[in-house]
């Protein structure tokens, strides 16, 4: 099977700064990718090496098997849906749908057919006459979308599409892009900085950092077992420990255990520290606890809240109750917290040195 | 008790504020009452504007219906239509296609070569180059236009520096051709129609330049690059995306350059052939005859065509972006 995208030792610098570092990666074939990542960390650059509006300054880019290295973005198969959507606002919904096909010449009446058909498959096909002025954020996103299915795609990318959608339509968006792309079989990559959108939606997740790869996996691999410590704690919320209690809890430099399985007073717990609680902060679905277990190291636990309003006998009971509250320490409070060892994974420490501070004590060395 | 109020300053004596001056209840209206701050600023202006332009527009082309009595040379209040009338007389009307056909050719011609300048300074300059480019673009409207004017009949006379430059490129022939031309032609430069049309698009490319180059600084790169993303090589881009969307700035444009040959009276006695511009038409009625109503009513004909202009152009689509 031949990789949809493919990079091979792939640089681009701007002046001093190299935002994508030698990058390796291939990406298969009707996969839903992702590039995730903080801003400035080089995924988007990766995205516009795609698309061409970057060209590499080392290594190449293969898009189905052909080298697209010095290819302009026009000769590309590839289409791009922008963050800020770019639609042309001179035109109607219809023709900024019809416009990859009015400028490869296909005839009129099938490129507005085929345009219409692409405008229902986003569910806007009464919009077809509006101006994209006219439209909402979420309907210029649709709009968008059709028109760069609506050219049939090798590879569909999506530069942070759902960045300026509020939470409600971004999570219907999400699993409606999650269907089209199922449905239609296109290779999507993804880039976004936000980390449940990419765990929610990707087959696979390529985490950026610094203008490199830090950890390329599936979601549940990215979770439950990061490689470094910036993963753990950039894909989700992490304790991440250290130096001499790590070689005394487990052995390693460093061992990563996420605050849901960290838990307060459990006997059943063989990993075991006493602390003292400083702060409680109430998140809605959890209560986050986190508890100092020596001087500047702090270990959080996640609790689930439950419900004890229906414990005491009237699920309308809207007086607040004292005895029926969560049993919750008081800051201040001395606890135990503990985790099993399967909870711990120990994390590769050499990879986080950040990469400039390399190249500038080298220079500087030299 | 008494002493415990003093020590807390969050008690009521320490809330209520100190009195406010005239001044700060001033603003404190305009603050509360935004429409009346918008009267105030606009009154001004809009008095200045009704009285000082409207007002004496309107009496301007009042007069237009006065009488003039070509033997006592003498202007009387006796209203007539003929001063109208006699704009469409055959000398009358030739001033106005002439001066028509120059304004439209100008328009055109510093549109083609604003543009380039303009996408340059929009979407490549940057920092020193940009501000070179301004300067550039912006340093002749700081020298008197008469002194300009002159300079360049000068430039262009038969001995003059264009001449000389012709002639060591050995285009001479090229020059005596397009001076042999009706209508464009003349002996030399400087007493042709094409001299006083490139000393027209000299004088206004400014004009044209600083529109077109807003229009395409506000067009979003993403635009560009979706454009291409879907296909389009860089000449489908430019006319089926920045041409469009800077038709604004064109449009915008060739206003200044359209209205500002239409209405100058100095290039046309300086350069180029005899025969008045209606600007020179408006002056030699206005200060040579004295008569005033005909001067008047010259001064609608510019008015008409300006306002036929805007509304071709609005047609075109050109306010659509405002």
């Amino acid at each position: 099977m031949t990789n949809a995208v493919e990079f091979i030792h792939t640089s681009r610098r701007f002046g001093d700064v190299t935002a994508v570092d030698q990058v390796s990666l291939k990406i298969a074939e009707g996969e839903f990718f992702s590039m995730l990542g903080p801003s400035g960390s080089g995924k988007t650059t990766c995205l516009r090496l795609i698309a061409g509006f970057e060209q590499p300054d080392d290594g190449q880019i293969v898009i189905h098997g052909r080298d697209a290295t010095g290819l302009p973005p026009y000769q590309r198969n590839v289409n791009t849906v922008f963050q800020d959507y770019a639609l042309f606002p001179h035109m109607n919904v219809i023709d900024n749908i019809a416009y990859g096909l009015m400028v490869k010449g296909v005839a009129k009446k099938e490129r507005l057919a085929r345009a219409q058909e692409a405008l229902e498959l986003v569910a806007l096909k009464d919009h077809g006459s509006r101006k994209p002025a006219q439209l909402s954020g979420g309907q210029r996103q649709r709009i968008a979308l059709a028109r760069a299915l609506v050219n049939r795609p090798k590879v569909l990318l999506l530069d942070e599409p759902l960045g300026a959608l509020d939470l409600k339509l971004r999570e219907q968006m999400q699993s409606e892009l999650k269907r089209l792309q199922r449905q239609l079989g296109i290779t999507f990559v993804f880039v976004t900085h936000d980390q449940t959108e990419a765990l929610s939606m990707s087959d696979r997740v390529a985490v950026f950092n610094q203008g490199r790869i830090e950890q390329l996996d599936t979601p549940q691999n990215l979770y439950n077992r990061p490689a470094t410590e910036f993963v753990a704690s950039f894909v989700g919320s992490a304790n991440v420990v250290r130096g001499e209690l790590a070689q005394q809890l487990a052995a390693v430099d460093a061992f990563t255990v996420r605050p849901e399985f960290v838990s307060l007073n459990d006997s059943t717990n063989t990993v075991s520290l006493d602390g003292t609680v400083t702060d409680i902060q109430y998140q809605g679905a959890n209560t986050r606890i986190e508890v100092e277990v020596g001087p500047g190291i702090i270990i959080a636990a996640l609790q689930p809240n439950v419900l004890h309003a229906l414990a005491s006998g009237s699920a309308f009971n809207s007086a607040p109750d004292d005895s029926t509250e969560q049993a919750l320490p008081v800051i201040g409070s001395a606890v135990r917290i503990g985790w099993q060892p399967e909870a711990m994974v120990a994390l590769q420490t050499a990879a986080v040195s950040p990469t400039n501070t390399e190249i500038t004590t080298e220079s500087a060395g030299a | 008790m008494s002493s415990v109020m003093s020590i807390h300053p969050s008690g009521p004596a320490a809330v209520s504020e100190p009195p406010r001056n005239l001044l700060q209840r001033f603003s404190d209206r305009l603050y509360l009452q935004p429409r009346l701050l918008l009267l105030l600023l606009l009154t001004p202006p809009l008095l200045w504007f009704g009285s000082v332009y409207i007002a004496s527009l309107l009496a301007l082309l009042w007069q237009g219906l006065y009488t003039f009595d070509d033997f006592t040379m003498l202007v009387s209040d006796t209203l007539t239509l003929s001063n109208y009338v006699q704009l469409f007389d055959a000398a009358n009307f030739d001033i106005i296609v002439r001066t028509l056909l120059m304004a439209l050719s100008v328009s055109v011609f510093s549109a083609l070569i604003a543009f380039p300048v303009a996408y340059y300074m929009a979407r490549y300059a940057s920092g020193k180059t940009k501000a070179f480019f301004y300067l550039a673009v912006m340093l002749p409207m700081w020298t008197s236009y008469i002194v300009k004017a002159y300079a360049w009949t000068l430039l262009l006379a038969q001995e003059g520096v264009t001449h000389w430059f012709i002639e060591l490129l050995h285009l001479t022939p090229v020059l005596n051709w397009l001076l042999s031309l009706p209508g464009i032609g003349g002996n030399t430069l400087s007493t042709s129609n094409l001299g006083r049309f490139l000393v027209f698009t000299y004088i206004w490319l400014p004009f044209m330049i600083l529109p077109i180059q807003a229009s395409l600084e506000r067009l979003p790169p993403s635009l560009l690059q979706a454009s291409s993303d879907l296909g389009a090589t860089p000449a489908k881009t430019f006319r089926h995306v920045i041409l469009p969307l800077s038709v604004p700035g064109i449009a915008a444009g060739s206003i200044f350059t359209f209205s500002l040959t239409l209405g100058d009276y100095i290039v046309p006695q300086l350069v180029g052939p005899p025969g008045l511009f209606l600007g020179s038409m408006v002056y030699v009625q206005q200060g040579s005859i004295g008569n005033m109503p005909m001067a008047a009513a010259f001064t609608l004909v510019p008015i008409v065509l300006i306002a036929v202009y805007l509304s071709i152009v609005k047609r075109m689509g050109a306010f659509d972006a405002l």
